[in-house]
């Protein structure tokens, strides 16, 4: 075990470890804010697909990147608005609607990533980008300071969602109308508007999220390459306890597991890697049993809202 | 004043029109959830056109494939027994108030447990060795669902998210053991290493019904499983608890009913019955366990439960209909080459137009209680 904990490889343990929390963190801050305001989105997974599909055709048709950002948050939004409509205005049960959606997803964009590519291809994606001065610092320079853009953006992403649901009149509107919508609603804000704009805005960043899969991080796409992120996502909210810094030290814990287990296959250790693979979801479902006792969801949480009833 | 009489036939009309409101809106409820499919179709035909293809022809083939001859229904009805069955163990947790999502990996453990237990005891005659397989399937299922069951009961841990991990370790644990200690020894000899295990010993393959086909004894032990579990839910006591749990826990607390207890249950035997579907592909299907065995029946499975309305009877028919529509896909990818894929888009639509459906019947239930 000796040669797997020397320095270099500790640190290249921290530095993909930081490189894999992109896309949860993207997805998780977004299903935290649709969460906060009550509505449980379980079609991440699925918006996600699409993102990352949609981000990679359109880079990889355009040779921008950004289009392919953009094409991916635009879709994510349509699809979060879609997601909105069924279960805010429609009422609708959201635990299944969200599986709904993450087959609609997961089916079209196997069908459009076989209609329009057929085959994988990989594209050259965003490149690290070094920061000056901080990049140099020994050791922890590289490991945190030399990413790709998309990268920072997820870890950014942390305080400014921090700061609009705890210090914006808005975040405080998003988190009364998951704690008591009724109350919300009889002081005359409305309770749907809030939480279409949460909801849109959660797909928009699962779509984000989904995009730096294909265009940041493995630069390519296939059918069905998620495989399951989205739900994790969806639990480290949980993890998190609704908090943003609670869903990034959730992320962090589980992308180091997740590159830990990848270096173990990596230095063929006598562990199987099937085995291996495990050990993220394990510590998911014993970091759940730990999270549930202590932290309180949001009161209105996957209950429909429906004006005039309490 | 309103006269005595008067009042009785009023009253009397009243009553009736109830009568008629209550059955008018129960046919209402059940049919709902089909207005789904044509809506579902159309969207699938303009997706037809935009690849290229001829909807109508497309559609054929697709109808063809599922129901057109002989092999076609009986394809259709090998892919809807463990849809039924998966489809038995959602409605069992829907009804209980939780939501099993686990049935992909609940699957692969009951056709792990099958599997071992047919291996290790391949001597016993199949009239012993066939209901042991079944049972072990159906245990090991209940042990996979009974985790996040505790874990829910216990530690408030949500089902969702549970039932999805659980199924991303049971795929691993499947991998691992049919690479490694499951292989089947001539997998080794030749060398090519597929991840399945040994061909089952035959005493223990189910009987088939009609010969030269692949339709096989399981389908009528998932039609049995339907009923039975309309008696258990309808018709026992413990099936009057999970029910109650499901419509109003809070109102089943004060009765004096165990909600955790019976939330964990139903995920117990949801998990059991999608295992019962994974021993039944084993020893029906496959006769060996392999790598990809689920087909992701664990899903389809969910979506069949919903459109028959998280009915057992229901989920006959709908899954029969899911079973068609999947057979039906791969014909249709054949002949009109349109990727299969474009069915699961259309069974995410289909779930995401019968939820989203339910408001009518909510409004209607709403408007009943504000004119009464």
């Amino acid at each position: 075990m000796s040669e797997l904990f020397t320095l270099p490889v500790l640190l290249g343990i921290l530095y993909s470890g930081i490189r894999l929390a992109t896309p949860y963190l993207y997805a998780a801050i977004g299903e935290a804010l649709a969460q906060t305001s009550g509505v449980l989105n379980l079609g991440v997974e699925g918006i996600m697909l699409m993102g990352a599909y949609s981000g990679f055709y359109v880079a990889m048709k355009t040779g921008n990147l950004w289009l392919g950002v953009l094409a991916a948050a635009a879709v994510g939004c349509i699809l979060g608005l879609l997601m909105a409509v069924i279960s805010v205005t429609l009422q609708a049960e959201q635990g299944i609607s969200g599986i709904g959606l993450t087959l609609f997803g997961l089916g079209l964009s196997s069908l459009l990533f076989k209609e329009t590519m057929g085959t994988v291809n990989s594209i050259s994606g965003f490149q690290p980008i070094r920061i000056p001065l901080l990049g140099d610092i020994p050791y922890i320079g590289n490991v945190l300071f030399n990413h790709n853009i998309l990268v920072y953006g997820a870890f950014i992403l942390v305080p400014v969602a921090t700061w609009v649901l705890n210090k914006t009149t808005f975040g405080l509107k998003v988190r009364a109308a998951g704690q008591n919508p009724q109350a919300v609603d009889s002081l005359g804000i409305n309770v749907v508007i809030i939480r279409y704009i949460t909801i849109t805005l959660g797909g928009m960043l699962a779509g984000i999220a989904g995009a730096s899969l294909s265009i940041a991080l493995i630069n390519l796409f296939q059918e069905n390459m998620t495989n399951g992120m989205g739900f994790i996502a969806v639990a480290l909210v949980y993890f998190g306890g609704w908090r943003p810094v609670g869903v990034l030290s959730g992320a962090l814990l589980f992308s180091f597991v997740n590159a830990l287990q990848l270096w173990i296959q990596v230095k063929r250790i006598p562990l199987p890697s099937d085995i291996a693979v495990m050990l993220p979801y394990i510590l998911t479902i014993i970091v759940l049993a730990l999270a549930m006792r202590r932290t309180q969801q949001p009161a209105a949480l996957a209950k429909p809202f429906t004006r005039g009833e309490s | 004043m309103i006269s005595e009489k008067e009042k009785r036939t009023k009253r009397l009309i009243q009553s009736d029109r109830k009568g008629f409101n209550t059955l008018f809106n129960r046919i209402f409820e059940a049919f709902l959830p089909l207005l789904a499919v044509p809506v579902a179709l159309i969207f699938g035909a303009i997706m037809l056109a935009a690849l290229g293809a001829n909807p109508l022809e497309a559609y054929r083939s697709l109808f063809v494939g599922a129901f057109g001859g002989l092999s076609s229904i009986t394809q259709t009805l090998v892919i809807a027994t463990p849809l039924l069955l998966v489809g038995l163990g959602v409605v069992i947790a829907f009804r209980g108030g939780v939501i099993n999502i686990g049935g992909e990996g609940q699957l692969i453990i009951g056709a792990l447990a099958a599997t071992a237990v047919a291996l290790s005891l391949p001597t016993l005659p199949g009239w012993i060795l066939i209901p042991l397989c079944l049972l072990s399937g159906f245990i090991g299922g209940s042990v996979w669902g009974g985790i996040p069951g505790v874990l829910k009961a216990k530690l408030k841990v949500n089902e969702i998210l549970s039932t999805v991990m659980m199924n991303a370790i049971a795929i691993q644990l499947s991998n691992f053991l049919l690479r490694g200690p499951m292989i089947d020894p001539a997998e080794i000899e030749a060398g090519t290493r597929i991840a399945q295990s040994a061909l089952l010993p035959h005493q223990v393959w189910l009987e088939r019904l009609i010969p030269r086909t692949l339709l096989h004894a399981g389908a009528i032990l998932a039609l049995v499983m339907a009923v039975l579990v309309y008696i258990f839910l309808w018709r026992t006591t413990i099936g009057y608890r999970i029910r109650a749990v499901g419509l109003n826990p809070n109102a089943s607390k004060y009765a004096g009913i165990r909600v955790p207890f019976y939330q964990a249950l139903s995920l117990v035997l949801g998990g059991a019955f999608a295992g019962l579907a994974g021993a039944v592909e084993v020893l029906g299907v496959q006769h060996r366990m392999l790598e990809g065995l689920s087909g992701g029946y664990g899903f389809s499975g969910i979506v069949a439960a919903l459109f028959g309305n998280l009915h057992p009877l229901g989920a006959i028919p709908a899954s029969i209909f899911f079973g068609g529509l999947l057979v039906g896909g791969d014909q249709m990818q054949r002949t009109v080459q349109v990727p299969s894929a474009l069915i699961d888009t259309l069974l995410g639509l289909i779930v995401l137009l019968v939820v989203g459906s339910k408001i009518w019947s909510l409004r209607r239930a709403r408007r009943r209680e504000t004119n009464e």
